[in-house]
């Protein structure tokens, strides 16, 4: 009978809404669970003294701002690094590189591949390659062979860690580029621009958004990443702050991370392992916030005009 | 650039040196021919219109004559363009320049998401030569696309603002502040209400003293009402080209005939 049909369908059409709602709710849930969990623990150790002193007492009393600076430091460096390297990656694929060109493709499969290597191991070819053949290198040629850039360093841990950001950055950006109207490219040759002047002033500013995007999801991901920087150039604990690029740093992750496992005695430096664990997601929260910020002025620019 | 295309031979070199013309003009995308030898020119002072059905290669032809399809190697050109008796194909000629010597206005108006005054600046800005007296310019391009009393108060305001017919000014407007010496229209009118087109329609009147004007329509009402000559163009082939006025009312060609009366395409 076709009404009884059409009222099974009715009715498999709802379960799947339900289905597809309660999937919502399961990830709200869980990271409605884990924030209200780390801000139960850690808001009770949160105070001026704790973000703005180095750790005392094998961590248990102190501060962690050579952590939060590290972090900081960390982070810039690695986006002044990957942006104009991924920027400049796609722009080539996407706008000089002639079609179906094989470099591309071979670039592309280069791409998929760095995305899909495990952080640890973009930790071990930071120390392979950026410490003991470029850091190394250096040391030989401008230092006399005497111990500067070879040994892990804060350069070498932004290096690494822009190694490991840069497929999202070079796909944020493509994907930013295939969105712009080919009507603009077009207009803008028409009236005599060549090559560069379109990219300059026409296609850079428009997929400024997507890039920016790009540089928020890079700068998550560098924020939070742990192995990448524990052979590279990150400290078990290390009061100074680092002021030279081939200075060694502390970082949250890595600060976690050494807190949970090696600390003296792990039960009591929780409160203050909570703690850090709060300060670096709203370390990662005001980044992304703030690189939001700017994306939305310049959207707002580019849909004005001024 | 994958054409082959060489220098004309230089006796032919006097012969067409005020307009555009071309020869034997052969286009193909991805191995299909889509203008299968084209020999048609445009002089100065008059606006030639070309009409044919969808797919006969109009846009095709007004694209080859500013190196447009160049950007996509797919389009082979082969055959020969001369812009006042020299090959655009030359390798003297920059393409950026032959660029900004023969204008275009697409169908659709497309301003850039800048301000009108941004809009109008952009060709002059991109070389050193067309940085002096901007705002002279782009006022006399304003007035010549009939948009000055429209937009002077409102220069700095986004282009997105003004209405379709005014956009399609503004296009037109922005490709005059170079002062080219062609202008390449691609079915200016197509999505303009009439009194817009015909403000269209006016200022090419005006324009084409100074100006060698190429109208690509599909309206065979505006080819006999705007221009001086008119080309119908058919799968690719050039069937045949005359003064509006003849080729509207004795065309040699019946296919011609059954085109404007409707009975074809």
């Amino acid at each position: 009978m076709p009404s009884n049909w059409s009222d099974r369908t009715e009715l498999k059409g709802k379960a799947m809404q339900a289905l597809t709602a309660l999937a919502c709710l399961i990830i709200i849930a869980i990271v409605a669970i884990i924030i209200g969990n780390i801000v139960t623990y850690g808001a009770g150790k949160l105070s001026w003294e704790f973000l703005s002193e180095p750790p005392r007492d094998h961590f248990t009393k102190g501060g962690i701002f050579p952590a939060i600076f590290g972090t900081a430091a960390l982070v810039i460096l690695m986006t002044i690094a990957v942006i104009p390297l991924g920027v400049a990656t796609a722009i080539y694929m996407h706008e000089y590189a002639p079609k179906r060109s094989r470099l591309v493709h071979f670039v592309r499969l280069a791409i998929q591949n760095l995305a899909g290597v495990p952080a640890i191991v973009f930790g071990l070819f930071g120390v392979g390659f950026f410490i003991e053949f470029v850091g190394r290198g250096i040391d030989r040629g401008l230092y006399g062979g005497s111990l500067v850039y070879g040994q892990p360093a804060i350069i070498w841990s932004a290096l690494t860690m822009a190694l490991l950001t840069l497929p999202t950055v070079v796909v944020a950006t493509e994907e930013a580029l295939r969105a712009i109207p080919a009507n603009y490219r077009e207009v803008a040759y028409s009236l005599g621009a060549t090559r560069w002047q379109m990219i300059w002033r026409v296609v850079l500013p428009q997929s400024a958004g997507g890039i920016l995007t790009g540089g928020i999801l890079a700068v998550s991901r560098g924020s939070g990443e742990v192995a990448p920087v524990m052979f590279t150039g990150a400290a078990y604990s290390l009061p100074e702050l680092p002021v030279r690029l081939h200075n060694q740093f502390m970082e949250l992750g890595y600060h976690v991370y050494v807190m949970s496992t090696q600390a003296f005695d792990v039960e009591a430096t929780k409160p203050a392992l909570y703690s850090t664990v709060l300060v670096l997601l709203m370390l990662t929260f005001l980044l992304n916030f703030t690189g939001i910020m700017i994306r939305a002025r310049i959207r707002k620019r580019l849909r004005d005009g001024r | 650039m994958d054409a082959k295309l060489e220098a004309a031979p230089s006796r032919e070199a006097g012969k067409y040196s005020a307009g555009i013309c071309t020869e034997e003009l052969r286009v193909s995308y991805a191995g299909n021919e889509i203008l299968k030898g084209v020999t048609l020119e445009a002089r100065r002072g008059e606006i030639l219109s070309i009409i044919g059905p969808a797919g006969a290669g109009k846009t095709s032809f007004l694209r080859c004559l500013n190196r447009l399809l160049d950007l996509d190697p797919d389009w082979q050109v082969s055959g020969t363009v001369l812009l006042n008796g020299q090959s655009i194909y030359s390798r003297e000629l920059q393409v950026a320049v032959l660029r900004r010597k023969v204008g275009m206005v697409f169908s659709v108006p497309v301003t850039l998401p800048m301000t009108i005054y941004q809009n109008l600046t952009f060709g002059l800005s991109l070389n050193r030569e067309g940085r002096s007296q901007r705002d002279e310019k782009v006022e006399k391009a304003l007035r010549e696309a009939y948009l000055w009393e429209e937009v002077k108060d409102r220069l700095d305001e986004p282009a997105r603002n003004l209405s379709g017919g005014q956009q399609q000014r503004l296009c037109l407007a922005r490709t005059l502040t170079l002062e080219p010496s062609v202008l390449l229209l691609d079915e200016p009118c197509s999505g303009l209400d009439p009194i817009s087109t015909r403000r269209i329609e006016e200022a090419l009147q005006q324009l084409k003293k100074n100006f060698m004007v190429i109208l690509v329509t599909n309206n065979v009402k505006q080819a006999a009402r705007a221009s001086d000559r008119t080309a119908f163009f058919l799968f690719g082939e050039m069937i045949e080209v005359q003064k509006t006025e003849l080729l509207f009312t004795t065309p040699r060609e019946k296919k011609t005939a059954d085109y404007i009366s409707g009975r074809f395409g």
